[in-house]
């Protein structure tokens, strides 16, 4: 019954009073549904169960349920874990299934994010499929009652010359064998010649869902017995207390409850509302009729200007921050000696995650435990929020696991789950919070703007012989996860995801990364981790910076960075992640350059611009290489970019359509904060709050896309975020080809492009 | 009260008459293919067909589509197979999945309407339909190669 509502084949609606027959029936199944292939219920032989390990199970019909402790979020992500465990369990694809799991301790550390799950993934799942293959060809040697060196898996069976006996028909026998951590790392992994899977092309499990209604969202949970709720949101997101309730005009309202005003014993969430309705429209329009006085908290005044002048005045201050240890650090002495030097400064503005789902949760007691349905991207973060907030045990807290509606970062930070819980707490009852899209935007955990200051320092022939980046920026991790942050060089914790990208593999001497936390962004709102996090505006900054680098020196931009590419000293690349270093960097650079046409004659006013990076870190490099073709009309300054080239070195490919549209959706959001999107903050709160004001990109504005993987079968590194960090300077260095205007704001307007051309 | 006719069948509905059409199939039809985006028309995840044009679900009240036929993204063919949804699935267009209910409602209306679409027309004909993933170059080609499909190219 759990899967009747989702069967694509009920094209009729099926109606009841509130709607629930249908999605109460079977409820302990019905929101951990996320089985592409559903379960077989009842046979004898699909009840017989194999575990490996707890990562998956092997049933006696041989279907082989791979567990994924991954929020599904558009990247396919069960498919491409699966396909990982299944190359080496040496299954057919055709008898894997995948279980999106809720949260539970033995799961471990639960996140989604960094573009980690398949590199994170790959050495864990393969030596889980690995553990399978070799328990069952043992009982299967058993079995066929054969010498176990005489035996070998092949498609869900274990051979041994003419006899070959299933998997299913092994698991029914009775396989009980598990594996210690040790015995996990002494197995050996098929060679790469014998893979069949890995690199091949695969319908993603999650795709047909999609495109007939049936994929479940969180937005989509429903419960028997729940109320509807939209939240008032406080004038800043830090600190303001409510007052004072006036909610006579909302009593007119059919089917509004009441108002509640939440207590947060956790901090996480200060001075909401809660308004109580019968349908979430009525909650809807009694929350414009409600009125709630405040105290508010500190940051009322603060606008866009203000938090970028807080970063410049830090940045001023060179007591200030966290030095990277990058090696040689002390570049004074190379800008004493230097015979050109090159200092600009770089920012961003403000951008929204605006995933398509609006923030929802759904909070409900449970036998004892309060269980929220929620799409949420790091489970682990968030429970002992949820937990302080609450007052009650962790372990007494399960997030279920639903699809989202796009993450990007935004569901890292959990907040939005915290005022549906405490509701429902509160009145006893399940409650569905959503809030609307405006306060989606308001809610955000935005991309903090930034200041960047880049310093450069060539000797008399030119050579780079010292080079500074300087990043001040509101810092996620420090406001919601601080145990995450190493000590700089000089003591001082930063965070790393704000950070990343500075400290490159370009080998140029003494080179000093100084990372600066703005306090008042921290107050002002919650930082978030958005798409590429740091390296979305720090690459901006080092990329263009390079492209000026080049033409101060007089060198092409693709040459200059190829002679800084050199794979030297700490930039050579360490096994197992970054093998061959800054050269691999070096080799998309030349195939990008060569594909996009570089050197070659263009139309007047269109220019190409090339750059590059090692996307979200140097322990886990993706080497990726963007050239972007731009036209300029002069008369308005608007720029048209009509082509992007990226190529990838991402290691090995598990899932060649999946890791394609991964780069495309990556190339696309970089190009609309390069160009479309963007807001700032004003009175605390960010402008732009709807479609109409905040303007992603759209299809007619989408250019044309040439992507690219260079073959390997090095470590599978992310593929989600790098793209996003290569396009916007890309697009920067192309119009100063074009039309010789050099922009260091993204994003980009016309009237910019045509003030400085 | 509001009665149409609800991806085939005639329902009536306890609904205030301002209430969105939107909220009524999610929450009182309990089809929840149709998706809530921005509440203002401007992003398309709530497109459903009123007869037969692509609408916004979002700013329709209820009370406008009294005695309409109406089809939702779960009622476009009865074996999830219309031409739309078979090439975003050849292309695997989804990526959250999100707004595809809506893409693949509003495409479905244009080739309708229009079986001879230009990529400019293509263009300018989905986008007002958002796809925060992004995955337009798909959605480009998928319209492309379902309009082939339905003319028997």
């Amino acid at each position: 019954m759990s899967r009747l509502s989702r069967d694509p084949m009920i094209s009729s609606p099926v109606l009841s009073r509130r709607g629930f027959l249908v999605t109460t029936a079977g409820a302990g199944l019905a929101f951990s549904f996320l089985t592409a292939c559903g379960t077989d219920a009842g046979d004898a032989a699909s009840a017989v169960v194999y575990e490996p390990t707890q990562w998956y199970s092997i049933d006696g019909t041989g279907k082989v349920t791979v567990n994924i402790i991954r929020a599904e979020m558009g990247q396919h992500v069960g498919t491409s874990l699966a396909r990982i465990l299944a190359e080496e369990l040496e299954t057919p694809w055709e008898k894997v299934a995948i279980h999106h799991v809720d949260t539970d301790p033995k799961w471990g550390l639960m996140v989604t994010g960094g573009s980690w799950s398949v590199w994170q993934t790959y050495p864990l799942y393969s030596q889980a499929g690995a553990a399978g293959r070799q328990a069952l060809i043992e009982a299967g040697a058993a079995a066929l009652g054969v010498d176990v060196a005489s035996c070998s898996a092949s498609n869900g069976a274990v051979v041994s010359g003419e006899k070959s006996i299933s998997y299913g028909e092994i698991v029914a026998k009775g396989v009980t064998k598990t594996f210690t951590p040790e015995e996990l790392g002494a197995l050996t992994l098929k060679p790469v010649a014998d893979r069949k899977l890995l690199g091949q092309p695969v319908q993603s499990l999650d795709i047909v869902e999609k495109t007939n209604g049936a994929a479940i969202y969180g937005i989509d949970a429903k419960v028997e017995g729940m109320v509807y709720a939209c939240p008032i949101l406080p004038p800043t997101r830090n600190g303001s207390q409510v007052d004072y309730v006036f909610d006579e005009p909302a009593k007119s309202i059919k089917g509004y409850q009441q108002t509640l005003v939440l207590k947060d014993p956790s901090g996480t969430i200060s001075g909401w509302g809660m308004v109580i309705a019968d349908t979430w429209w009525a909650a809807r329009k009694a929350a414009e009729a409600v009125t709630l006085s405040y105290s508010p908290g500190p940051t009322t005044d603060v606008s866009e200007e203000a938090l970028q002048d807080r970063a410049r005045v830090l940045m001023a201050d060179a007591s200030v921050g966290s030095i990277l240890d990058t090696g040689d650090t002390e570049t004074a002495p190379a800008f004493r000696a230097a015979r050109t030097t090159l200092d600009e400064v770089y920012t961003t503005a403000t951008v929204l995650h605006f995933a398509l789902e609006p923030l929802n949760a759904l909070a409900e007691m449970k036998d004892g435990k309060m269980v929220i349905h929620t799409g949420n991207q790091w489970q682990s973060l968030v429970l002992p929020w949820l937990a302080a907030a609450l007052e009650m045990p962790e372990t007494d807290i399960v997030l279920k696991t639903y699809r989202l509606g796009g993450g990007f970062g935004r569901r890292l930070n959990g907040d939005y789950a915290i005022g549906a819980a405490l509701a429902a707490k509160e009145l006893g009852k399940p409650v569905k919070m959503v809030m609307t899209r405006e306060d989606d935007s308001r809610f955000d955990s935005v991309r903090s703007p930034s200041v960047q200051r880049m310093r450069l320092a060539a000797d008399r022939d030119g050579k780079v012989i010292a080079m500074e980046q300087h990043v001040a920026a509101g810092w996620p991790t420090e406001v919601m996860a601080p145990f995450f942050m190493p000590p700089g060089a000089n003591g001082v914790p930063y965070d790393p995801f704000a950070i990343n990208g500075a400290n490159h593999w370009y080998s140029v001497g003494a080179h000093k990364v100084r990372a600066i936390s703005n306090d008042l962004a921290n107050q002002t709102f919650r930082p978030g981790w958005l798409r590429s996090v740091g390296p979305g505006f720090t690459n901006w900054a080092l990329e263009s910076f390079m492209d000026e680098a080049a033409h101060k020196l007089s060198r092409d931009p693709v040459d200059f960075r190829l002679s800084l590419l050199t794979g030297e000293g700490r930039n050579a690349g360490t096994a197992p992640n970054s093998v061959g270093g800054a050269l691999r960097q070096a080799e998309v650079v030349r195939r990008c350059a060569e594909k996009a046409g570089w050197g070659s004659a263009l139309p007047a006013d269109t220019g190409l611009g090339l750059a590059t990076s090692f996307g979200q870190e140097r322990d886990m490099p993706t080497w990726i290489a963007c050239a972007a073709r731009v036209r300029v009309n002069r008369a308005t300054g608007q720029p048209t970019v009509e082509k992007l080239t990226l190529v990838a070195d991402a290691g090995t490919i598990v899932d060649p359509d999946g890791a394609l549209a991964q780069m495309e959706g990556a190339a696309l959001w970089g190009l609309s904060m390069a160009l479309f999107e963007g807001t700032e903050f004003e009175n605390g709160e960010v402008k732009a709050r709807n479609l109409g004001a905040y303007t992603p990109l759209r299809l007619a504005d989408t250019p044309e896309l040439d992507i690219s993987f260079v073959p390997s079968t090095e470590v599978p590194v992310g593929l989600g975020e790098p793209a996003t960090t290569v396009v916007a300077p890309a697009i920067g260095n192309a119009i100063f080809n074009a039309v010789g205007a050099r922009l260091r704001h993204i994003p980009i307007t016309a009237a910019a492009v045509k003030a400085a051309i | 009260m509001a009665s149409f006719t609800l991806n085939g069948r005639a329902v009536s509905l306890d609904a205030e008459p301002d209430t969105p059409l939107l909220w009524v199939i999610r929450d009182e039809a309990n089809l929840t293919g149709t998706k809530y985006g921005c509440g203002i028309g401007m992003c398309g995840a709530c497109t459903v067909h009123i007869g037969g044009q692509a609408v916004r679900s979002c700013i329709t009240p209820v009370s406008a589509v009294e005695g309409e036929t109406i089809t939702t993204i779960e009622g476009l063919d009865p074996n999830g197979a219309h031409p739309v949804q078979v090439a975003w699935r050849e292309l695997q267009v989804p990526q959250c999945g999100y707004c595809q209910s809506g893409q693949i409602m509003q495409a479905a209306a244009v080739l309708k309407e229009k079986p001879d679409l230009t990529d400019a027309e293509i263009d300018q004909l989905m986008t007002g339909n958002l796809c925060r993933c992004m995955t337009y170059t798909r959605i480009r080609a998928a319209v492309r190669k379902a309009a082939d499909a339905m003319k028997g190219v």
